[in-house]
């Protein structure tokens, strides 16, 4: 899932200055798993808005919608009128969200982002987070034991492990496992320490082309007969 | 306000009554079944109705029902205390305490203490009638 982190209270603060009516748009997927941007952390940072604002005495007002996800049109379709009745609407969700919100609403209305996007990763332990993917494009993980080189390896090594790691550890940082012998344990217990023989060439990494677009085999354009058309006549 | 597990800081209240203990009858005590219950979000909203001060009372370090539940609150409270030190509220408001069924005074204890760092702090800006607030 993608992982988020929330931005610095004041930052937030800051950016909503110029605006008195602002909505606290949460996103109920990758962002709520990870504790960043759901409906309990859109609550959280509404009421955490709603005293500063008091405090201040600056007369704004801070609401919450949640949705299911941001990165779909049809669940921001659901709430698009109501949006509109905001002067600025604060995303809580990954920059996916944000942007894909603001294009829904096409420049209707000013799109804030209240999270630090970070990474693709997964659950390490209850509100921890681990990153394990690069989304390069063209997984090698069959030829590494499920241990991606491009992620673990701190300099995404092909061919590892390098000279810089001590004990299991990384030069790059001492408290960082080493990926290539994350690899190097993980093939020896899966008895498949020759994968290690074979030299990899370099990386292709162009496979993915920035910023990319995947279109489903089944929805592929197709050319639209004319039969029908004639049959009319 | 104060949050409190009902295996020990609720019965400890309890005992404090049957103790015939005098302690400050300004808090409300909200009993949960664990202290790992409470949520940065039951805290913040307490302060947000303008509640004064906020306590959560847990059983022993070790010695929690649910084996951890009072080490996480431990962690929501120190979670919540950053959140309200962003807002502007001072967090000395809010504080964590552990204690056992058998302690009656220290929970009549705990109300005093609470009360009297609070009365230093005087009442929530978020209060009406509350002291004006100086912007840092």
């Amino acid at each position: 899932m993608i992982i988020a982190k929330l931005k610095p209270f004041d930052e937030i603060k800051e950016m909503l200055e110029d605006y008195r009516k602002i909505l606290v748009l949460g996103c109920g997927s990758c962002v709520a798993v990870c504790m960043a941007g759901g409906e309990k952390e859109a609550g959280l940072l509404t009421t955490q808005l709603q005293m500063a604002f008091e405090l201040d005495k600056s007369g704004k007002t801070v609401e919450t919608i949640t949705i299911l996800r941001q990165c779909d049109r049809e669940y921001i379709e659901e709430v698009k009128e109501k949006l509109g009745q905001y002067d600025a609407i604060l995303s809580i969700a990954c920059g996916v969200g944000v942007q894909f919100t603001a294009e829904v609403l096409d420049g209707t209305k000013i799109l804030l982002p209240g999270l630090n996007t970070t990474f693709l990763g997964a659950t390490a332990e209850p509100g921890t987070w681990v990153e394990r993917c690069l989304a390069c494009g063209d997984c090698v993980l069959d030829e590494t034991g499920g241990v991606c080189p491009v992620t673990m390896c701190s300099k995404s090594l092909m061919n590892g492990p390098c000279g810089g790691h001590e004990e299991g550890k990384c030069e790059v940082e001492r408290t960082r496992d080493c990926g290539w012998v994350l690899i190097y344990e993980r093939l020896k217990k899966l008895n498949k320490l020759d994968l290690l023989k074979t030299f990899k060439g370099p990386k292709n990494y162009g496979a993915v082309k920035r910023p990319d677009k995947i279109i489903h085999e089944a929805y592929q354009p197709v050319a639209v007969e004319k039969e029908e058309a004639k049959d009319k006549k | 306000m104060s949050f409190c597990c009902q295996f020990c800081a609720y019965s400890a209240a309890d005992l404090a009554g049957s103790l015939r203990l005098q302690y400050p009858p300004n808090v409300r005590i909200v009993r949960l079944l664990c202290s790992g219950k409470v949520d940065a979000l039951h805290i913040l909203n307490a302060f947000k109705e303008g509640w004064d001060g906020v306590f959560v009372a847990g059983c022993l370090e070790g010695e929690c029902h649910f084996l951890t539940g009072n080490l996480h609150a431990k962690q929501w409270v120190n979670y919540s205390k950053k959140l309200l030190k962003d807002i502007g509220l001072e967090p000395e408001r809010l504080e964590m305490f552990n204690m056992s069924a058998a302690m009656g005074t220290k929970f009549a204890d705990t109300v005093r203490e609470m009360t009297e760092r609070i009365k230093k702090l005087g009442p929530s800006p978020l209060r009406k009638g509350g002291k004006t607030v100086v912007k840092k």
